[in-house]
């Protein structure tokens, strides 16, 4: 029996302030269908969340959405959040801010941002952006490297910019941040209906890889470089948030309590509402938590599995886009039953050319809800 | 990487410790969490931007005086360049 009375309390809370967003990058990991500005939580609403979070043991909350700077009361909330005594991090695009509201955020307690890049060049980065991005964010950069807060540079990554890999170190040096990361795009949301344009061929990712290690190397101690192999081409899977219910709690802009981002998607789960029911509760004891927390939910091979304890039998949302159920071993490790579904894929992908040229027109761009 | 015995480490931009009413003791740091122990966080609290390497080692030395003072530094330079790695120290 592994589910806990008290299970231990989450690492952090990713606050999804709103699905708004200047935006429509075409690998977005909101959900399809997406909440509208009418229904977002309150500030007051989203206060107390942060309050209770503390309470509970929460040690960092991320703010993301959307664009968390989309939402007017953005500073309120990151003074709130430093008052509850948590770690603050701003996952953003960098639109729309300025010098001034940076200030302000950097005053009000923010620690941490995160900024998001969609490449290394001006014109493809905009293309996946759809709509005028790039310049903006190498402003932001500039700007937060004048307070004293980290900065990490994200930059996602995908078939049709793995090729541009050397650029991206290049401008990463350059604005030489304490972090970069390079995220390889994962298959939910809009990505998952994006897939076959996102997918790199083998041999993207090997040479991709490769360069990475190198970076890894050279940038030791100055910048710290942090990439994984995407888990379609891994022989085993992610510890998706490092195990349902177990480190990570995420609140939609509209209140509901989720173990992940995609977790919605599931069918006949029951996520309950910050709004109706206490934080420390809904963690604890609420369905859609305790659904596959722990070993008991898994089938095998992740039963007798000695790596259970690691990856906790990969990601459900996975499992369930794949093969249609969410309480099967996660399809893209080397054990499953089903890992054929992922290498034919992978066939369809690596004898598909690369797209070169804009490929705008196929794309399915993230609407602005 | 060894750090040199004459800079002086401090926590870099958005690393910063826990309240010290809050307990365990914790260093935060974009999407990491450290837990300070004994010895961790008598290093970390030096690591002000006036003690030196050689000024920490040199304290710690005195303080775990039971211990080899070659053990306490091989232990000191490897949790420092650790933290460098790690990108939660800046060295002046």
């Amino acid at each position: 029996m592994n589910k806990q009375a008290h299970s231990p309390a989450p690492l952090a809370l990713v606050a999804e302030l709103t699905h708004r967003c200047p935006l429509h990058c075409v690998y977005c990991s909101n959900p399809l269908d997406m909440a509208r500005r009418e229904g977002e939580l309150s500030t007051a609403a989203w206060v107390d969340v942060l309050r209770q979070a503390g309470e509970v043991g929460v040690l960092q909350v991320d703010f993301t959405g959307g664009e968390p700077l989309a939402r007017p009361d953005l500073i309120e909330l990151v003074r709130a959040a430093r008052h509850s005594g948590l770690y603050v991090s701003l996952i953003t695009s960098g639109l729309p801010l300025d010098e001034k509201r940076l200030d302000e955020l950097v005053r009000a307690g923010l620690d941490h941002l995160q900024l998001s890049f969609q490449g290394a060049l001006e014109e493809s980065a905009n293309e996946f952006a759809g709509t005028q991005s790039h310049a903006q964010k190498l402003r932001v950069a500039q700007w937060v490297k004048r307070h004293r807060i980290a900065l990490t540079l994200n930059f996602v990554i995908h078939r049709q910019n793995l090729d541009q890999l050397e650029e991206m170190l290049a401008l990463a040096e350059v604005i030489s941040p304490a972090r970069v990361e390079f995220a390889h795009v994962q298959y939910y949301g809009w990505a998952f209906a994006n897939r076959d344009r996102l997918l790199p061929t083998r041999q993207q990712l090997d040479r991709s890889l490769e360069i990475l290690k190198r970076s890894e190397e050279q940038l030791r101690g100055r910048i710290r470089v942090e990439y994984v192999v995407p888990d379609y081409y891994a022989k085993y899977p992610k510890a998706c948030m490092g195990g349902w219910g177990r480190k990570v709690l995420l609140i939609t802009p509209t209140g509901e309590a989720l173990p992940c981002h995609a977790a919605k998607i599931l069918p006949g789960m029951k996520f309950e509402n910050v709004q109706a029911q206490p934080l420390r509760r809904i963690w604890e004891e609420s369905e859609a938590f305790q659904r596959f927390r722990g070993e008991d939910w898994m089938p095998e091979p992740c039963r007798s599995c000695d790596r259970r304890a690691q990856d906790f039998g990969g990601c459900r949302c996975q499992a369930f886009l794949l093969v249609g159920d969410a309480a099967t071993t996660d399809p893209v490790c080397s054990l499953s039953p089903q890992r054929t579904v992922v290498d034919s894929i992978l066939a369809q992908s690596n004898s598909t050319p690369i797209l070169s040229g804009s490929t705008k027109a196929e794309w399915l761009y993230r609407i602005n809800p | 990487m060894v750090p040199d015995p004459s800079s002086r480490p401090h926590l870099a931009p958005g690393c910063r410790m826990n309240e010290k009413s809050q307990q365990p003791r914790l260093l935060l740091m974009p999407e990491r969490v450290l837990r300070l122990n004994g010895p961790s966080l008598e290093i970390i609290e030096r690591c002000d931007g006036r003690h030196t390497v050689q000024q920490i080692v040199a304290e710690l030395q005195k303080q775990y005086s039971k211990a080899s003072p070659a053990k306490v530094e091989q232990d000191i330079l490897g949790y420092l360049s650790l933290l460098q790695e790690e990108r939660a120290l800046d060295f002046e």
